[in-house]
Order: structure tokens, then sequence, then C-alpha cells
């Protein structure tokens, strides 16, 4: 498969994965590049399996998941244990993704990532 | 305060443990009862990585859990006992018949189980599983996160628990 038929996968819980996939259709038009995969009602095996059937599939080289914690970061982990190749973001959120879809650069996305989370309080009137 | 949840759930260490009751409950530590993990260095990283600092992770065999469940019992953090499946609780709870409840926290689906819940899939060995324990006069409920109703056993075995 060539680097350009390829897809990264964007996993995690509920509609996490499908909810940024098509935020990033909406604000790039660059959907193509993903595969969304959610972990509902899933056991960790089948988490798993369903990760590496998708990575199979679409000659898939990283994955973006939501939590550290997670069930599919778990999942990717014990993945990564025999493809040792395939690269891990975890944490991700739009920012993240949409500078990868963008770009293509994973360090530079997750670089942007970080930057983008921010806390804004609006100043209050003495 | 002290070891408060014993928890069966397919996931172990995943968002709903550490974060949907880590979170509200303040876990201060995890014992997770395993023997395949209990002897892993690699599977016992693994679920180091996914638990946040101020939270600790301990791992057990059955055996060395029911050892040390009075040492857990007498921490002064909460903490949460977790196993991957009906068969590893019940064994530590015939080590330890002291642990009085059970929960239920995720059992999903895989060939030859039947819906029970949203998140409770159980062939008919596991449900007997779960009598069993019942029976020996443990409280078996069912409740993924704190915010959900724990469901009783038998509520959840007529199919009435949450969907």
């Amino acid at each position: 498969m060539t680097s350009e038929g390829r897809r990264a996968i964007v996993a995690g819980h509920g509609t996490f994965a499908a909810g940024i996939v098509s935020a990033v259709e909406q604000i790039a038009g660059r959907a193509d590049r993903f595969v969304a995969l959610s972990n509902a009602g899933l056991e960790s095996g089948a988490i798993e399996s369903l990760l590496r059937e998708a990575i199979a599939t679409h000659g898939a080289t990283l994955i973006f998941t939501d939590l550290p914690a997670g069930s599919c970061t778990i999942a990717a982990r014990r993945i990564q244990r025999d493809q040792p190749d395939l690269v891990l973001v975890t944490g991700a959120a739009l920012p993240t993704i949409l500078s990868y879809a963008c770009g293509g650069d994973v360090i530079k996305a997750a670089e942007q990532g970080r930057a983008a989370l921010m806390v804004i309080e609006a100043k209050r009137d003495a | 305060m002290t070891l408060e949840i014993f928890r069966i759930d397919d996931r172990l260490v995943h968002g709903q443990v550490v974060v949907g009751w880590g979170q509200p409950c303040a876990l201060g530590f995890l014992v997770l009862v395993d023997d395949e993990v209990a002897r892993s260095e690699w599977e016992k990283e693994l679920y180091r990585m996914g638990v946040p600092p101020e939270m600790e992770i301990v791992f057990d065999s059955v055996e060395s859990a029911a050892l040390r469940l009075p040492e857990y019992r007498a921490d002064a953090r909460v903490g949460m006992l977790l196993t991957g499946d009906i068969d590893t609780m019940a064994r530590l709870v015939a080590a330890a018949p002291d642990i009085r409840t059970v929960t239920v926290g995720g059992v999903h689906h895989k060939a030859g189980r039947v819906p029970r819940s949203r998140y409770v899939f159980l062939t008919a060995d596991e449900e007997a599983r779960l009598l069993e324990l019942a029976a020996r006069g443990v409280t078996v409920v069912a409740q993924d996160v704190p915010q959900a109703a724990a469901t009783p056993l038998e509520v959840m075995l007529r199919g009435e628990g949450p969907t």
C-alpha cells in the first residue's frame, strides 16, 4: 500500500472518533485520512482485534486515542509489541488530529495540540 | 478509608476505572488481581502506564491478593480491587470469604454470552458463578460508573438492568 493510501486510526470512547473525523471533514475536508473506531460494547481482546484488522486493512502506522488510560490505548500498546513501527498518540483532541490531517507531521501535530489547550477566564470588572 | 470496591471488569485498567471512578471517589490505589499479569513485567508496565501519578497500582495473583487483603483494608487511601473475569473474583472470594460486595463493572459481549445489560453479557457458567457468590452471602451488583445506580444481581439476571 502506498503512503498516500494509508489512513491513520482514531480510536476512543463512545462516538469520540467519529465526531473528531466528522469535524476534520468539516474544517479541512480530510476525513479520508482517517478510520474512526469505537470501543463501545467491546471487551479488551475484541478492541485489540478491531484495531489489528483496521491496521491491516488500511496500512495504518499511526493511531490516535483519546485517553492514556483508555482501553484503546492499552490495546494499541499491546499491538506495538509485535508491530514496533506503529506510532501511538494518546490524549489526542481535535487540534492535534486536524494538524496531522493538514500537515502529516505527527510530532508537530502533537505540539500544536498541546499549544491549543488553554484555560481562558473572562476578566471581571471591579 | 480502605479498599472499598471489588470490581469485575474485562478491560481492567481503563477510562471508567481511572477517571470515572478514580476522580469522584479519589481512588488512591488499584489492586489488579490476575495470575497472568502478576507473572509478567511487560503486562504490569502496560497497566502502570495507564494510571496517573497520584494513583498507585499493585499487582497480585489470587493467592497473594487473599494474603494481602488485610494490608489493603488498613490503607488510609480509598482503593479498588479489579479482576478481569468472574472466575478470578470467585476464586478470590473463596480464599477471602470476608469480601461482602462484588460489583460487575463490565463483562462485554463474546461468543456464548447473552446480554443481561448494556455492559454485562454472561454465559450460563458465569451466571452460575455469580449466583454461587450470592449464595455465599456476597452482595453482587452491576454498576459501570459511580453516577449510575447499582443494579442488584437478580434484577440484572432478569435483563432489567441498564440498557
